[in-house]
């Protein structure tokens, strides 16, 4: 089964026919500039009871192949070629009327952002049961007692108190349990699953897969699982289709798939996932010999601290801890404060890198911040090479903030708008009075050119860049000050994998080349392997475990560590592989 | 909450204090002064010191504050110049008018506003949306008197449709309660005089209504294009809802939140706007009358009737801070 046309086209013989058939689809947008095809010829068939997963990076179709199915596409989206059925019924060109009693009944939807996806102004209770009555399901009493009974299947305990609760008061996981029991609500025969856990934590995302994969067995539903994830897929799938630039470009059995890609995508996507079994990116071994025993010297030394060698770190950590005072509640009250980061303490030695892991609210960003100077530690220090920064005395904080410099999460919002490239790289140089314009100009087109961006594109705004190319500016300007240490806060979390592979090469490259230290904050455990020479992995405020990134990883001694290593998707790939 | 309510009520105090030290020294730097205003131009100086010895204008500022805070503070706001009466009983006869034509007035911006704020942003980018747009940018434009002097002029003097005037015909005898007409006419059961106030109400209500109704709309208009294209309206449609039930709870209960902040903003600065339309359609509110106080220099009547009308709007706000927390969930306390 590895040329792509028998995979999709030709049902099995052996198989019953397929629930959904999706033939030559294609789907085309228009826009101020014309019409935009965004997805073109793609087949493909859902059986009954089976889960097909679409991956593909963001734009490639994916997400819109999954609209068109359920009749979502937006206004100027519309269907211009192919067809859709399902149970030999066509799905397109159907009266907003007949679509209304398909919805829920027949397609179901857990959608991507538990955040955005749920009414903030009704309780979950009311969003399950106007479903159950709308549908056709249940009503009155009855659809009550049948919305405390769904949201305990999907896994959220006392529903029948939390049955009158609003989205806010829910926490993302509970949010996307919530969206589970609705898009199950009405027994759908096929449920479209658009990224449903993309916005959770890793050990969350397991548990909120492993219900929803339980739930739809149970009802013997056909499962349409959108996304990014090639490990996702093949943990959850029997079939993947991989989507690229709109179209299908390769399809079969996920194991057959993972172990011979044939297409060129593909192969490029399985090498650029990040996954348990990946290394640690090697520069030094593609530029010499002689810097690779320099490395290995480096990585003896990693945790001198703890055997007593005399090189002092370039940064000591000492006992950080933030506390958070409570929310006021009432007239005199306030809730119990907060204990973000607690007790932290490690060494940062120089050219090297040292990662924190966590979940969201594991106080790993606390850490970060209080790092940067940008959040004061409510005890504990910061030593750079060995010397407590006052930062009472302006210059000393300026000196500082020029050799540690950060590079934030979210390529799209911590670069101005309204800056050029030219500018937002110029700018900490201007700030700190580095040179005169000549100089400077010409450090920025030295600094795009280390972080691999032509000049051209110096005078391009933020609006006009991929994801990429953004972080890749973000970089730029981080670097523009010669730093020592550069602070990255889930700097590849926003990025597809291909993109996210390419800056990590870059980092791995930067550091070699300049001699930088990082710290790398990540949820992302597999990230945190690729670039990592040291782990520390945070719970609770706590770093519960630290050492060489390979010793946390291979031999975890915390049952945290092993619980958020164990959570990574893709395991059944990297075991058969 | 109650917490909340406590301290709105107590910043209220300094508020009023710090208006009524303004207002006092604004009325006596308001040129002329009530001598002038009573005895006209050609007053000789000797009568104009008279009747500023008469009325205390003479004393030094520090000290008629003091004796006016005094008053002030036990409730007394002073007798008006020119009609010789409480002050406080002039607002009270006149204040029930001036509320009737703000009620009826934010009624036609709610109910009109939104309407036609929805009907554009569902046919977003059609003519009707166009249409509304313009028109609601000429609303928040054209002045409130301009307006009322064209409704007037067409509408009353033209065609005679509607009464020009007042807020009840001469021949008409109605019993009040309330001394909201409209509503004092259906509760005794005297239809004909709730129908003439209605008559009398419509053209003021409409020129008043103007801004806050094309600025409701506009807010109305871009509320539900945003929340349309949301998230979770699209879910909404996905699993199934029935197109009304989307339109009712979902989308519109979602979009007329921050609409709701905007009506709240706007029903205080109606109490501005009634100044200029009651005084254009002679409408006998508290508008028209300080109107004329400006011109009498009637001190006590423009420094009362200013600190009730910010008093009123102090309240006016805090009840519609405390009602956000009722229609929407996340702004509840815990």
């Amino acid at each position: 089964m590895s040329a792509q046309d028998d995979a999709v086209t030709t049902p099995r013989d052996d198989e019953a026919p397929a629930l959904l058939q999706v033939r030559d689809l294609e789907v085309t947008f228009t826009t101020d500039a014309g019409p935009v095809v965004a997805v073109s010829g793609v087949s493909f068939d859902v059986r009954a009871g089976q889960t097909v997963a679409i991956v593909g990076e963001s734009g490639s179709g994916k997400s819109t192949v999954a609209a068109a199915v359920l009749g979502l596409l937006p206004r100027n989206g519309r269907v211009t070629a192919g067809s859709v059925t399902l149970d030999g019924q066509s799905l397109l060109g159907l009266s907003q009327r007949r679509l209304q009693r398909l919805r829920g009944r027949v397609l179901g939807l857990v959608p991507q952002d538990p955040m955005t996806n749920l009414n903030p102004t009704a309780t979950i209770g009311r969003q399950l049961v106007e479903t159950l009555e709308d549908t056709g399901t249940a009503s009155g009493k009855e659809a009550r007692d049948r919305a405390v009974e769904l949201l305990t299947e999907a896994g959220i305990g006392q529903a029948e108190e939390r049955i009158a609760a609003y989205p806010h008061q829910f926490s993302g996981g509970m949010r996307q349990r919530a969206l589970i029991a609705i898009g199950l609500s009405a027994s759908p025969e096929l449920l479209v699953a658009d990224e449903p856990t993309s916005a959770l934590d890793v050990t969350v995302q397991q548990v909120v897969l492993d219900r929803m994969e339980q739930l739809t067995a149970a009802r013997g539903t056909a499962v349409m699982l959108i996304t990014h994830d090639l490990g996702l897929a093949a943990d959850r799938a029997s079939d993947v289709l991989v989507m690229y630039r709109g179209e299908l470009v390769e399809s079969g059995p996920a194991l057959t798939l993972l172990r011979e890609p044939t297409h060129e995508y593909t192969k490029r996507l399985l090498a650029a996932a990040p996954s348990l079994a990946s290394r640690r990116i090697e520069i030094a071994k593609q530029t010499g010999a002689e810097d690779a025993v320099e490395g290995d010297d480096l990585l003896a030394r990693t945790d001198g601290h703890e055997t007593g060698t005399d090189e002092p770190p370039l940064i000591r950590v000492e006992n950080l801890r933030k506390v958070f005072p409570g929310a006021r509640r009432g007239l005199f009250g306030r809730e119990p404060d907060v204990v973000a980061v607690d007790d932290v303490s490690f060494d940062m030695p120089r050219g090297r890198t040292v990662a924190i892991v966590g979940e969201s609210g594991s106080g790993k960003s606390t850490v970060a911040r209080m790092l940067l100077h940008l959040l004061e530690p409510t005890s504990g220090r910061v030593l750079l090479e060995g010397q407590e920064v006052d930062a009472r005395r302006q210059a000393d904080e300026i000196a500082f903030r020029r050799r540690v410099q950060p590079v934030f999460q979210d390529p799209y919002s911590s670069l101005d708008p309204l800056f050029t490239v030219f500018r937002t790289i110029e700018e900490p140089l201007r700030a700190h009075g580095y040179g005169d314009a000549r100089t400077r100009s010409q450090r920025v087109y030295e600094l795009l050119d280390q972080v691999a961006l032509p000049a051209a594109m110096a005078r391009r705004y933020p609006a006009e860049l991929s994801g990429g190319q953004r972080q890749r500016v973000a970089i730029a300007r981080a670097l523009a000050l010669q730093p020592d240490v550069v602070v990255c806060d889930e700097a590849v979390s926003a990025l597809d994998v291909i993109v996210q592979s390419q800056i990590l090469h870059l980092l791995a490259d930067l550091q070699e080349r300049l001699g930088l230290t990082y710290l790398f904050i990540s949820h992302d455990l597999a990230v945190v392997r690729q670039i990592a020479d040291h782990t520390c992995v945070m719970e609770k405020g706590r770093i519960v475990e630290q050492g060489p990134t390979d010793v946390v990883f291979d031999s975890p001694e915390e049952p945290y560590t092993q619980r958020l290593l164990a959570a990574i998707p893709g395991r059944s790939l990297e075991l058969s592989l | 909450m109650l917490r909340l309510i406590l301290r709105r009520l107590a910043l209220l105090v300094p508020t009023l204090f710090g208006l009524s030290v303004l207002l006092f020294l604004w009325v006596r730097a308001l040129p002329g002064g009530p001598a002038a205003a009573l005895l006209g131009e050609r007053a000789t100086p000797e009568a104009v010191a008279e009747i500023n010895r008469l009325y205390g204008f003479d004393r030094p500022l520090h000290e008629q504050y003091v004796r006016y805070l005094g008053q002030l503070l036990q409730g007394n706001f002073g007798t008006s110049l020119t009609t010789r009466r409480p002050v406080m009983e002039e607002f009270t006869n006149r204040f029930p008018a001036t509320v009737e034509l703000t009620i009826w007035a934010i009624l036609i911006a709610v109910v009109v506003g939104i309407a036609l704020g929805y009907v554009a942003a569902r046919r977003h980018g059609s003519l009707v949306d166009n249409a509304a747009v313009v028109a609601s940018l000429v609303g928040v434009t054209v002045p409130v008197f301009f307006l009322a002097f064209i409704l007037k002029f067409v509408f009353a003097v033209r065609l005679g449709w509607f009464p020009s005037t007042g807020r009840q015909s001469n021949d008409i005898d109605a019993t009040h309660y309330t001394n909201l007409y409209v509503l004092d006419g259906i509760l005794t059961g005297e239809w004909d005089a709730a129908w003439d106030a209605v008559l009398h109400l419509v053209l003021p209500a409409l020129a008043l209504a103007s801004i806050p109704l094309a600025i409701i709309a506009r807010m109305t208009r871009s509320s539900v294009i945003e929340v349309q294209s949301s998230d979770y309206v699209r879910t909404a449609v996905a699993k199934g809802l029935r197109p009304p039930r989307v339109r009712n709870r979902v989308l519109l209960r979602n979009a007329l939140l921050p609409v709701a902040t905007t009506i709240g903003l706007q029903v205080g600065l109606l109490l501005s706007g009634a100044v200029l339309t009651e005084t254009v359609f002679s409408y006998p509110g508290i508008g028209g009358f300080l109107a004329t106080a400006i011109s009498s220099a009637d001190y006590p009547v423009l420094q009362g009737f200013i600190l009730l009308i910010a008093l009123v709007y102090a309240l006016v706000n805090l009840a519609v801070d405390i009602s956000y927390g009722i229609i929407d969930p996340r702004l509840r306390t815990r």
